[in-house]
């Protein structure tokens, strides 16, 4: 018997999605073990009935044994969305840092409604300035966007913006066999393999206006640490996982560029900024020299970590 | 009747459409087989036929307004969430703009790189809207079951077709992740350039790899011809069909097709154009706002005539995408999809308006984006290794603007002394379309739903017509 699965994308980008279709042949190899019974991106199972008839108080979607939900929570849609999914299906999986910290969408809790309708609506170069959309059509905007565990209860996450698909390759099987999926769960420096000499010579970061030094005709591992050379780098407050389960190198270091945190906190309830001013300040780095605060936390602002009153300090 | 209002908790998902007047009203709610979020409401008159139709766009995530305050060469990496199939357009685009703001001068490789890079990724864009998205409807039938009116339905369909739709695809998305790190959501394109040279052993391993596209890219159009295009009837091929004008990027030398850069051409539905400076896009473009949708629907400011989406008498209403740009384009530089575009443009004249013809068009675009991808790697000063010239964070503006799978995609920023970003204003390939799409839906549902019957293949045929903008 295939296993029930059912899929929503909630504030998303679609990012989750095609990492799931970047699976690519891994993908059609697992295909007649799953059924998919409700996924909008892919397939035309309606809400209130396929005739468009059906209750509309009552948002339906099949029973299910997986639920996969991308997106963080940000309309009052996206929670009767993410409600429905709750009740339909026996284990829900948080897909990719939007769903399990709120994701970059989650900037938007530095910034007042008002401010955001006005900047939208009212004061945009091209706009022709009208009153906040208000019609019953359209679903009210929550007060600020949250994770999907603020909401519902959350059985597997799996972090990363998106999440690289041998992660999602592996949460399926995992659940196919029945077990937990085993997880990269350390940081993103650990799986770099850039020269790091140590402690000491740094004094503060530099931003990112001219690229690394390093010979492009070499391997990765003889690239000297990104942090290291001054830059931003998020690696060490950041969830492993970019890397693959196959031994490849941090996706954005392959690119000879600094960790952005995309994969959110190493530890699930952890707070990127926090720990990352922890980490500079213990190499007597100096805090100042950061460009701006709130860009640590643009992977994880959710569970009230960005907030209106406490808005980036720099 | 006492006008109450109750809030209800959680919030109600009615949406009612014309609350209040008794009139039924049908919903296509999510819309499928689409990147965005959006429902439709047709509301029926008490004969049963067509009285209105909307398309509401139920998603704000405030893009705009929270990258204010972030310093600029983050911003790249940023605002590339708008979209996940789309990243490098708004990656690129971001980073364009950024350099306007820096005053930033890019090294000729690091140009050729990130052309590259936005056209790759316009291949693999182009297969998985066609194959994923929208061949279900001609592959298995516009009213097949929904449970197999799907891709995995083609799989089981066309099983081989399938397998190497998806096999492509995918090697498509490796070939740039092997080079640039990151291909969802991707880091490499940095304010002055790029972040790291193309060596030339990347080069040769392209160059093998993209006539491989080149030759899948042959074989999509000719099966599509002759297996989509061909079997199409009358009436689908009017399915949506609306005239406007249309809006793309052309080569300023000669008046081709460009992807990565050039002017912005405004054609009216008549064909007559206008060239002008992505630089000056406010000029000639304006944003109309609803009641009913987050989306705001840009239009022709420049035309003079204002807003309206009568499907009569339409005003300031221009389309975007594939279409669009193959209308607005004198020619194609590239020979295979030059001669596509001249077999297109025999049968269906410029501009050609009919809705359906998108889909062939994306599929004249792949065969470019693949010739394309060749000749740039067959230049070989794209291993130059001086790929980015260093940025200084200052005070400034600039407006970025490439041609997104979906439309002609606009970035627009200031930035303080600090270089942190003080004012943003973006417009999105989809957004140009949302106008012609509220217009596509109501030409659509009028044609399929007479006299209150409402079958799932006519609320499908309706869907169809938004599919062809793939928004």
């Amino acid at each position: 018997m295939p296993v029930k699965v059912a899929s929503e994308w909630l504030n998303s980008c679609s990012g989750c999605e095609v990492a799931i279709l970047n699976l690519g042949e891994t993908l059609l190899a697992v295909l007649p073990q799953l059924e998919f019974v409700h996924i909008p991106v892919l397939m035309d199972h309606k809400y209130f009935g396929q005739k468009g008839d059906g209750d509309l108080h009552h948002l339906e979607i099949p029973k299910a044994v997986v639920g996969l939900i991308s997106g963080s929570i940000r309309t009052q849609e996206h929670l009767e969305v993410a409600q429905a999914m709750r009740e339909s299906c026996d284990l829900i999986v948080a897909l990719g840092t939007c769903a399990t910290h709120g994701g970059i969408p989650s900037l938007i809790n530095l910034y007042e409604y008002g401010d955001l309708m006005e900047r939208y609506y009212r004061t945009s170069e091209t706009t022709d300035p009208h009153p906040n959309p208000g019609d019953q059509a359209l679903p009210p905007i929550l007060d600020r966007t949250y994770a999907l565990d603020e909401k519902i209860k959350v059985d597997i996450r799996l972090q990363g913006c998106p999440p690289h698909p041998d992660l999602i390759g592996e949460a399926i099987v995992a659940l196919l066999e029945g077990r937990e999926p085993k997880l990269p769960m350390r940081s993103v420096c650990d799986s770099c393999p850039t020269i790091r000499e140590g402690k000491g010579k740094l004094k503060k970061l530099q931003r990112f206006t001219h690229n690394a030094h390093y010979d492009p005709a070499k391997p990765i591992s003889e690239m000297h640490c990104l942090l290291e050379q001054g830059f931003q780098c998020l690696g060490p407050v950041t969830r492993m996982g970019c890397a693959g389960l196959n031994g490849e190198a941090p996706q954005c270091i392959r690119a000879r560029v600094p960790c952005q945190g995309c994969y959110g906190p190493v530890k699930t309830e952890g707070n990127q900024l926090l720990d990352y001013l922890n980490a500079l300040a213990s190499n007597r780095i100096d805090i100042n020299s950061l460009a701006d605060r709130a860009t640590l936390l643009e992977f994880s602002g959710a569970h009230g970590r960005l907030q209106r009153n406490k808005a980036a300090g720099r | 009747m006492a006008q109450t209002q109750t809030i209800e908790t959680p919030a109600d998902t009615a949406f009612a459409h014309g609350a209040g007047n008794g009139k039924r009203v049908i919903n296509i709610q999510p819309i499928t087989r689409i990147e965005g979020h959006a429902r439709i409401a047709i509301q029926l008159d008490e004969a049963g036929n067509v009285a209105d139709t909307r398309l509401n766009v139920v998603a704000l995530r405030g893009f705009e307004k929270f990258i204010e305050g972030r310093p600029a060469e983050e911003v790249p990496r940023i605002v590339n969430r708008i979209c996940g199939i789309c990243p490098w357009m708004h990656h690129t685009a971001s980073n364009k703009a950024v350099d306007g703001c820096f005053g930033a001068e890019v090294p000729p490789a690091g140009k050729k790189l990130r052309e590259l890079m936005l056209v790759m990724a316009q291949i693999n864009d182009k297969i998985l809207h066609f194959f994923f998205l929208a061949a279900p409807d001609f592959v298995l039938g516009a009213g097949a079951d929904y449970a197999v009116r799907n891709v995995l339905g083609v799989v089981q369909a066309a099983p081989e077709l399938a397998a190497q739709v998806v096999k492509m695809r995918q090697a498509g998305q490796m070939m740039i992740e092997k080079f640039a790190g990151k291909v969802i959501h991707p880091v490499v394109v940095v304010p002055g350039g790029f972040a790291k040279p193309m060596t030339e052993a990347e080069r040769q391993e392209l160059l093998e790899k993209s006539r491989e596209q080149l030759e899948f890219a042959k074989f999509c159009i000719k099966w599509a011809k002759e297996n989509v295009f061909a079997n199409l009837d009358d009436a689908t091929i009017r399915l949506g069909e609306v005239t406007t004008g249309f809006l793309g990027t052309v080569d300023p030398r000669d008046g081709s097709l460009n992807f990565f850069e050039g002017m912005l051409r405004l054609m009216k539905p008549d064909g007559s154009y206008k060239d002008f400076s992505h630089v000056d896009y406010a000029d000639y473009l304006g944003e109309h706002v609803e009641d009913w949708s987050y989306s705001k629907m840009p239009y022709a400011r420049a035309w003079g005539e204002g807003f309206s989406m009568d499907l009569g008498a339409p005003k300031g209403i221009y389309r975007v995408n594939t279409l669009a740009r193959l209308n607005v384009c004198d020619k194609i530089s590239t020979p295979l999809a030059q001669a596509e575009l001249e077999e297109f443009r025999n049968r269906f004249g410029r501009p050609a308006q009919s809705t359906m013809l998108y889909h062939w068009a994306r599929l004249i675009e792949l065969v470019y984006a693949c010739e394309k991808v060749l000749e740039l790697l067959s230049d070989p000063e794209i291993t130059d290794p001086l790929v980015r010239n260093p940025v200084e964070p200052k005070a400034g503006r600039g407006v970025g603007c490439v041609e997104a799978p979906r439309g002609t995609l606009i970035h627009d920023y200031s930035t303080d002394d600090n270089g942190l970003i003080t004012r943003a204003n973006i417009i999105v390939g989809t957004t140009h379309n949302v106008a012609p799409m509220n217009m596509s839906i109501r030409q659509a549902a009028d044609s399929v739903i007479k006299n209150g019957e409402v079958s799932e293949e006519a609320l499908n045929k309706v869907e169809m017509a938004v599919r062809c903008y793939d928004p």
